[in-house]
């Protein structure tokens, strides 16, 4: 039997991507608002706390974990790591338009690298079928 | 500012990633223990599967590893450089995930699949430049 999803499981993919990827950034962009914190002021993560940027970074990552989990309990570990990592590609389009970080040529062939490893298993079946044990012959 | 020599530098880095395929599989094993979360969902309500997924001995063990790989993680930056060390981690990651997923999951990683891996694998080493 090939496991193909649903239209609501491609969701919860699309899901896992954006929380992660939005996630990240809106952390990025609060901590740089926040400032370098390092061994000898550690109290200045506390302060990040109050940061609204960091509060919906947080947020978004905790429904990155719960989406996520989700996928797990009905798809393979090696058919949602891979169809996931378009969160890298929607990271460095995200820096490089909101952000305005340069993106090198090198990153460019990296995000067409991930895009066409996500292709490889996106038409693929989800989930491993297991066979039942057969029975001893009695 | 990488400071530390090449044994150091990759025993962290390795070490960064062996935690994280145990957190991946470790989560990935109990999910699938656990069953399908959306059924669960249907029948019990968020609470009933956040409950059936947070008394999970095996995703414990997992988010614990994740920790582990987490802190590993700050350990290796504050003595090698970030566009080493988060890339070749996060390869090394999919990598290992993709055997321990074969190994310890029985998934069917077809050579779709390690394709795949070692796509993302190459892009992701590719995002540091």
């Amino acid at each position: 039997m090939k496991h193909t999803l649903t239209p609501q499981r491609y969701l919860i993919l699309l899901a896992v991507i954006l929380t992660a990827s939005f996630g990240d950034v809106l952390l990025s962009h609060g901590m740089s608002q926040v400032g370098s914190v390092s061994i000898h002021n550690l109290g200045l993560l506390f302060t990040a706390l109050k940061n609204p940027w960091v509060i919906s970074g947080i947020v978004l990552l905790l429904g990155f974990f719960a989406s996520y989990l989700t996928a797990l309990s009905w798809a393979d570990l090696t058919f949602v790591l891979p169809s996931t990592s378009f969160s890298y590609v929607i990271v460095a389009l995200l820096s490089h338009f909101w952000l305005h970080e340069y993106v090198s040529p090198y990153r460019w062939l990296g995000i067409l690298m991930i895009v066409c490893g996500v292709g490889f298993v996106a038409n693929g079946p989800s989930l491993t079928e297991h066979p039942l044990p057969v029975s001893e012959p009695q | 500012m990488t400071s530390a020599g090449p044994i150091e530098t990759w025993t962290t880095i390795l070490t960064v990633a062996a935690t994280a395929v145990a957190g991946d599989v470790l989560t990935a094993g109990a999910m699938r223990r656990i069953g399908d979360l959306d059924e669960i969902r249907a029948q019990s309500g968020l609470p009933g599967a956040i409950r059936a997924v947070v008394s999970s001995r095996m995703f414990l063990l997992g988010v614990f590893s994740m920790a582990l790989s987490f802190f590993s993680l700050l350990f290796t930056l504050s003595n090698v450089d970030v566009s080493l060390a988060a890339p070749a981690s996060a390869s090394l990651t999919f990598i290992g995930n993709a055997a321990a997923a074969k190994f310890f999951l029985h998934e069917n990683v077809d050579r779709r699949r390690w394709i795949a891996a070692l796509f993302v694998c190459a892009g992701v080493a590719l995002l540091a430049h």
